[in-house]
């Protein structure tokens, strides 16, 4: 695999990671306890695709072939989507899909953080306008993990269940595979040893507050990187993806 | 009107009257989204998005083609730079005074936030999310008026 292909496929995955994300979120629309959580989760959803985009737009010019942003969110499957399986899970209740954001948003931040370091300037410009959202969206979903489990006993038990149950999907964001090595060696890129401990500092600091165990270590998922997916993948895709599978190029 | 005529100044100049759609009373301008304007080669106008996913980014783009054709420029480019990323600090000082008359308290890194109806500092935070991405809900203990507050980015 050539210096820019690894290139490319990385930053797909980095769109992929956004958008997904934040149809999960989409589906949310409408459906929050309350009106400042329906502001800050539409918002938040708009964040990420505005993210997914400007990535998509990026690895489109890099490949040189014509796709669009609208080509790789709309035209591609299941097994060509490289986002991390824990952003496909559906959201279950509030509590597990605040979870989701939480683990996310705590990697995320690091790996941008990361990305602005390094010799892409494209990616680096990206992740500058990027983290300055993403530092919002990580205070906001601390703040309300430590409000659910230092809440009720109910919200308590609810919370840690969901951070159970989420905890097996956190291991492939620092499993490196040969598209985040040759990421590392050509372009200076993120060091997922170094982001993992960031990451578990940082979400141990949040969980003691919110009175939390953070979960023991266990067998670990993975393969969302490199587009084996869980089930719920293909399902969130049929919904997303069905205009444009039906009516192509379809515009308004 | 031939690229050449047309000078920078004159683009700024109709570039004030650029509103941004979701604060009608700030033009481009007085965001701080424009960060150049060149006209060696027909006009180059370069602008930087607020937020990334900001809705109004391609509406903008569009207002500044139609502008600038409405005044007879044709050979009109629109860039989008995204580095260093916009910052509210950006948001000039006239912005910033007509932020506040049109009923929206201007972003302060000073707390607390002034209520723009009546000054009062007596304020607090209702909602850290208002009507859009950039704006949260605020209200005045003093005079009880509720208010919107342009965050700081």
């Amino acid at each position: 695999m050539s210096a820019n292909q690894a290139l490319i496929a990385y930053t797909l995955r980095l769109a992929d990671n956004a958008l997904i994300l934040a149809q999960r979120m989409v589906e949310l629309v409408a459906a929050e306890p309350e009106l400042e959580e329906e502001l800050a989760n539409a918002n938040f959803a708009l964040d990420f695709i505005g993210q997914a985009r400007m990535f998509y737009t990026y690895a489109g010019e890099l490949e040189g072939q014509g796709r669009s942003e609208d080509d790789f969110a709309f035209m591609r499957d299941e097994r060509e989507f490289g986002n991390l399986l824990l952003l496909e899970q559906p959201n279950g209740h509030f509590g597990d899909a605040l979870v989701r954001q939480f683990l996310f948003e705590a990697f995320y931040l690091h790996l941008l953080e990361a990305l602005m370091r390094c010799s892409d300037q494209r990616l680096c410009e990206i992740a500058a306008r990027a983290i300055k959202e993403v530092k919002y969206h990580f205070r906001h979903s601390s703040h309300w993990l430590v409000r659910l489990g230092d809440g009720t006993e109910l919200s308590h038990n609810r919370a840690q269940t969901s951070l159970d149950d989420a905890w097996r999907y956190t291991g492939e964001m620092f499993t490196a595979d040969e598209i985040d090595t040759a990421m590392q060696e050509n372009f200076d890129g993120p060091d997922l040893a170094s982001i993992h401990e960031l990451w578990r500092r940082d979400i141990a600091t949040v969980v003691v507050e919110a009175t939390l165990q953070l979960p023991d270590d266990q067998w670990m998922a993975s393969g969302g990187k490199q587009g084996r997916h869980s089930e719920h993948l293909g399902f969130l895709l049929a919904e997303m993806q069905y205009l444009q599978r039906s009516f192509p190029g379809a515009t308004w | 009107m031939v690229a050449a005529e047309v000078k920078r100044e004159q683009v700024f100049e109709w570039l004030a009257n650029v509103p941004d759609p979701e604060i009608p009373v700030l033009s481009i301008l007085d965001l701080g989204i424009v960060r150049d304007v060149d006209v060696s080669a027909g006009v180059t106008v370069t602008l930087t998005p607020t937020y990334s996913g900001c809705p109004a980014t391609e509406v903008i783009e569009s207002t500044v083609l139609m502008a600038l054709r409405q005044h007879g420029v044709v050979d009109v480019a629109i860039k989008r730079v995204l580095s260093p990323p916009w910052t509210t600090d950006w948001i000039t000082a006239d912005g910033r005074e007509k932020l506040r008359r049109y009923g929206i308290a201007p972003p302060s890194k000073e707390k607390p936030v002034a209520c723009p109806q009546c000054e009062s500092l007596d304020t607090e935070c209702v909602s850290e999310f208002g009507s859009t991405a950039c704006k949260a809900a605020w209200r005045c203990r003093e005079c009880l008026e509720p208010f919107e507050y342009f965050k700081c980015l």
